[in-house]
């Protein structure tokens, strides 16, 4: 049982995410040295890497995706999402409102 | 095509062991730890909320421009990679290809990631040499809040595999070894997840 076949399956996953987070990482440090765009532009694509290479390790290598929606793990991933989305989200607009309010 | 053949069925986050070798309670152990990760995550992106919103109250003190660099920065990023390893630890244990290169890939994980607790060490006393005290500012209090959370996670981490190599060394690979494999693998994971944020939201923001 978990013949050559399994292995070389799951092997690929962890090599692909491997690939994707030199990748993502380097663009994103490659991007911030050679600054060939405004600050404004380059954060943008910074925070858009950054979310990829989010996706990538939750997909490679925590092994989490779409199809098995049934699934608690995924339930409570979204559900830590939305916390996270209206705390963070929430915060920030708050205290950076406020702070253009007393300048 | 995802983790664990497709006949298989998936009980929990992370990679799934062939049903044999699990322990039969190994879904609900597995998805509470996964409830823990999940809530250390809303902590972490509190702390990023609180640096965001405090980054710019430098109060006279150092900015993100004088203390952060790019280089060592990227030399973490590498290290930090070591969810590489750790998976072909995890895989190593699932396809029992034996004890050697599990072990040895536990022992690359732990180097890696005391290469990374090394250079943060060391990022840090240079920051204080510089005057880049927490007390400075609102901004240096923020920072010094939010990586060295990360960094505390990290040396956990790395004594958790420290532990587990003893106790694969002591009692080999049976049910509940596996399974703290499992939950130590979803903590390395995680642990890099936060790091890809930290270099994106901390120091590369800080160096535009």
């Amino acid at each position: 049982m978990g013949g050559d076949g399994g292995f070389r399956r799951e092997l690929r996953d962890y090599v692909v995410g491997l690939v994707l987070a030199l990748g993502l990482s380097g663009a994103a440090f490659a991007l911030v040295a050679w600054a060939p765009w405004s600050a404004r532009t380059t954060l943008g694509v910074v925070a858009a890497l950054a979310v990829l290479q989010l996706v990538a390790h939750f997909r490679c290598f925590l092994h989490i995706d779409l199809k098995q929606s049934h699934r608690d793990d995924l339930q409570l991933i979204l559900f830590t999402a939305a916390i996270i989305g209206l705390m963070v989200a929430g915060s920030l607009w708050i205290i950076l409102n406020q702070n253009r309010r007393m300048m | 095509m995802s983790a664990g053949s497709a006949s298989e069925r998936r009980r929990h986050p992370g990679l799934n062991l062939h049903e044999s070798d699990a322990h039969p309670s190994d879904g609900e152990v597995v998805f509470g730890f996964w409830v823990f990760m999940m809530s250390d995550a809303v902590l972490f992106a509190l702390l990023f909320a609180v640096y965001a919103s405090l980054g710019a109250n430098t109060a006279g003190g150092p900015g993100p421009r004088d203390v952060f660099e790019l280089d060592p920065a990227a030399m973490e990023t590498l290290l930090l990679l070591s969810s590489f390893t750790f998976g072909i630890a995890s895989l190593a244990m699932k396809y029992r290809r034996g004890m050697a290169l599990l072990q040895g890939m536990l022992a690359t994980t732990l180097l890696l990631g005391l290469g990374f607790l090394g250079l943060e060490v060391h990022d840090f006393v240079g920051m204080e040499d510089t005057g880049a005290l927490p007390q400075v500012s609102a901004f240096l209090s923020a920072f010094y809040v939010l990586v060295p959370t990360h960094f505390l996670h990290v040396s956990l981490g790395c004594v958790w595999i420290v532990v587990m190599m003893v106790q694969l060394r002591m009692s080999g690979l049976d049910r509940i070894t596996r399974t703290r494999l499992l939950r130590l693998g979803l903590f390395w994971h995680f642990l890099d997840i936060v790091w890809v944020m930290i270099f994106s939201f901390v120091f590369l923001r800080g160096l535009l």
